[in-house]
């Protein structure tokens, strides 16, 4: 079979994901917001490597932009931020796992989680490094703390 | 009505044994069990009794004289206001019915095992198990036009699985429901035993512990304790997903993947080829999903292991006279060979070098063959699974492309070695089925109205130029149109997904899945209501038989209907492995 070409016009049709990650390239890589793209300098099946952007951005205020996850309960003080929304739930569903570039968002306070399907901006401050929730065992790498989210 | 109530009344008397209470005990009623293949018995009593009223008995002798230990008594069971006994690892060395009565007050409970043997020499040297996770009807027919197309009537062409010379229904049910998943339907495969829905290698008790339900052993395990064969397993999933890991593990919890990653090596296959690296790595490297710091990558090295992450390294490491080869070619599941090969979609930017099942495939019959006292290989096309749960026909029917072409490298390969035992089979089903074509050329001003059923289905048109066996593209203008039967709410495009696999329902702020409004406004995209409930995020597995297909030595014993657990008999029995083959 070779190449199929590309139907462009129905490429563009298909919103959601697509469409978000067209927005999350325009964003200049000089400020504090981070794309997705943006987040490892490499992907490997031996690991991943952090971009120099990430390890600059460490300990700072930064924006991101993704889809929040099915929470693990409704009311929680974290989630996590995926860049494309996930049909299945890791939490909930033992036969999904989670893609490997996430970020988990905690928030400044504990919250009632809104509508998850949409685009959202979280703000907060970024962490760089495993982690282990006490709470939940719930293992990181990427963190935004202190953070708010809205929807955009 | 008077009559009803009568008869109703006969049957509960005739059906019902008149005990206050029973005791549950495992393994379960029934349950088939290789002569000699040690496995953990637990009875697990309704309510708290006294250790002094405990009675187990094995065919009226006390359980402890027959099996060889004594049971320990458990008060009360963590989080559990109930008594239990257990005795781990026993064995029964002889064949034969095994009546198990256990007693506690008024509570009682009798069951009854079948201890099977095996002839004492092999008549299969070789086993090639190759598993298309969740392969229905509908993906098999579907295979076969797509690949090789259909005039008049007939196929223009045959499958590698079309030409296999036995065949069997499979009944895939769980111990606990008609339902199923693909933990207890490969876990019956590989033990011979039935059990609960997530659960590996083990009876589910009531227990909250995932690691400490009764074990039964694995065909791995079974390997090691009485030949020399190598072991080896090939997967498009992570090597820790329910279907490998079955061939290995031992938990209530498919979900535990690091603790299964340990269960793995402990058994050290000779060749494992798949995704799941993220399981290898120690939690402090980047991309890891270890909560502790084993390093699997060194240890597996250190165990005298060639490693393999890409393709080319795949083929390298193809002449390595080590015998051992761990290839791992994603972090977490492998991509479709619709994105791998043809659309570049999926992950493939992230991981452009992974191979696909067939050259997987080959590799480890290269390696495996070289041990003299033969291999068992097991194949598994995870992708048909994992694409038929969001609805992606497109990529689940391809992948089953691809499980056919490794297929056809089992049959070259027992052509040229007839002691080799090839089953080729699905682990459970999808409720799928073609129920026509999408024909664009037809006149209609919906998408709906461009679906033909019966006559007005006709033949799709797709091409194969190339004789690579693959449709030269998928988005042809009349094309297979395969519908589920039940589903989450979503919008059905008429198309193909070429853009990355179907996302066809989003979880929103009320836990509720919802159609993902990102197809809302594909020309002519429609509403499908959904039919399950709205917490269920894609199709589920269905409840319908297995079609298993199987050749060469051994072979002949699969037909009609049969358990899922008996498959590991036939597969027990070709191998001989209730006799002892090493020194």
């Amino acid at each position: 079979m070779p190449a199929l070409c590309f139907d462009r016009r129905r490429m563009l049709a298909m919103l959601g994901a697509t469409a978000m990650s067209f927005q999350a390239g325009q964003t200049s890589a000089a400020d504090n917001t981070i794309a997705f793209g943006q987040l490892y300098a490499s992907f490997g099946v031996l690991g991943l490597t952090f971009s120099d952007k990430v390890k600059e951005l460490s300990g700072k205020a930064v924006s991101m932009r993704g889809f929040m996850a099915p929470p693990l309960k409704a009311e929680a003080n974290f989630f996590v931020l995926t860049e494309i929304p996930l049909s299945l739930c890791p939490f909930c569903s033992s036969d999904a796992d989670w893609p490997d570039d996430i970020v988990v968002i905690y928030l400044d306070r504990a919250q009632t989680f809104e509508q998850a399907n949409g685009l959202i901006e979280v703000r907060g401050r970024l962490e760089v490094g495993s982690w282990t929730d006490p709470e939940s065992g719930f293992v990181s790498l990427l963190r935004i703390v202190e953070a708010g989210f809205h929807r955009v | 009505m008077r009559k009803l109530l009568a008869t109703l009344i006969t049957s509960t008397v005739l059906f019902s044994p008149v005990v206050a209470s029973a005791a549950t005990v495992f393994p379960l009623d029934r349950a088939t069990i290789l002569v000699s293949s040690p496995f953990d018995v637990k009875v697990e009593f309704d309510g708290v009794v006294a250790e002094g009223d405990v009675s187990v008995t094995v065919n009226g002798q006390p359980a402890a004289e027959v099996l060889g230990k004594s049971f320990t008594f458990i008060e009360k069971e963590d989080g559990v206001d109930a008594s239990a006994v257990r005795i781990n690892e026993v064995t029964l060395p002889s064949p034969g019915t095994y009546t198990v009565v256990a007693k506690a007050g008024s509570e009682e409970k009798t069951v009854t095992w079948e201890v099977y043997g095996t002839p004492e020499a092999p008549v299969a040297k070789n086993v090639i198990f190759l598993v298309a996770d969740g392969l229905s009807v509908a993906h098999r027919t579907a295979a076969r036009i797509m690949s090789k197309g259909m005039s008049e009537g007939k196929a223009n062409g045959r499958l590698n699985m079309d030409d296999l010379d036995y065949a069997a229904f499979i009944g895939t049910s769980s111990t606990e429901s008609v339902a199923t998943d693909s933990a207890n339907t490969m876990s019956a495969y590989m033990t011979g035993h039935k059990t609960a829905v997530n659960a590996l290698g083990v009876y589910a008790d009531r227990t909250a512990d995932p690691m400490d339900d009764p074990k039964v052993e694995t065909l791995a395990e079974a390997l090691r304790r009485q030949t020399g064969k190598s072991v080896g397993v090939v997967t498009t999933s992570e090597l820790q997903d329910a279907t490998p890991a079955a061939v290995f593990a031992h938990t209530r919890r498919r979900a535990e993947k690091a603790e299964i990653n340990n269960h793995i090596f402990d058994l050290k296959p000779e060749v494992m080829l798949g995704g799941g690296s993220a399981y290898f790595l120690p939690q402090t490297q980047p991309g890891s999903k270890r909560k502790d710091d084993v390093d699997h990558i060194t240890l597996y090295k250190e165990a005298g292991y060639t490693l393999a992450t890409s393709k080319s390294e795949l083929e390298t490491a193809a002449g390595t006279n080590t015998g051992k080869l761990l290839g791992l070619f994603h972090t977490g599941n492998m991509d479709t060979t619709l994105d791998r090969e043809f659309l570049k979609k999926g992950t493939v930017d992230k991981f452009p070098e992974q191979p696909g099942l067939v050259q997987m495939t080959q590799t480890a019959l290269d390696v495996l063959s070289r041990n003299d006292e033969g291999f068992v290989l097991i194949v598994e096309a995870a992708n048909v699974d994992k694409m038929s749960h969001p609805l992606d026909w497109d990529r689940a029917v391809v992948d089953t492309i691809e499980f056919d072409k490794a297929i056809g490298l089992a049959r070259e390969f027992a052509a040229k070695n007839p002691d080799t035992l090839i089953v080729a089979t699905g682990d459970h089903t999808h409720g799928v089925s073609i129920v026509g074509t999408v024909n664009d050329e037809k006149d209609a001003d919906s998408m709906r109205e461009k679906v033909g059923t019966y006559a007005e289905a006709g033949f799709p048109n797709y091409e194969d130029k190339n004789g690579d066996g693959y449709p030269d593209r998928i988005d042809v203008s009349r094309r297979l149109f395969l519908a589920a039967n039940n589903g989450p709410d979503h919008y059905e495009t008429f198309r193909p997904k070429l853009d990355g696999p179907f996302v066809p329902a989003i979880r929103n702020e009320d836990g509720k899945y919802v159609a993902n409004e990102a197809y809302k406004d594909v020309p002519g995209a429609v509403f499908v209501q959904g039919n399950i409930p709205t917490s269920g995020d894609t199709g589920v597995h269905a409840v319908d038989d297995v079609v298993l297909q199987a050749s060469g030595p051994g072979a002949e014993k699969f037909k009609g209907y049969m358990e899922q657990s008996d498959v590991y008999r036939v597969i027990a029995e070709a191998l001989a492995l209730g006799a002892k083959q090493t020194q």
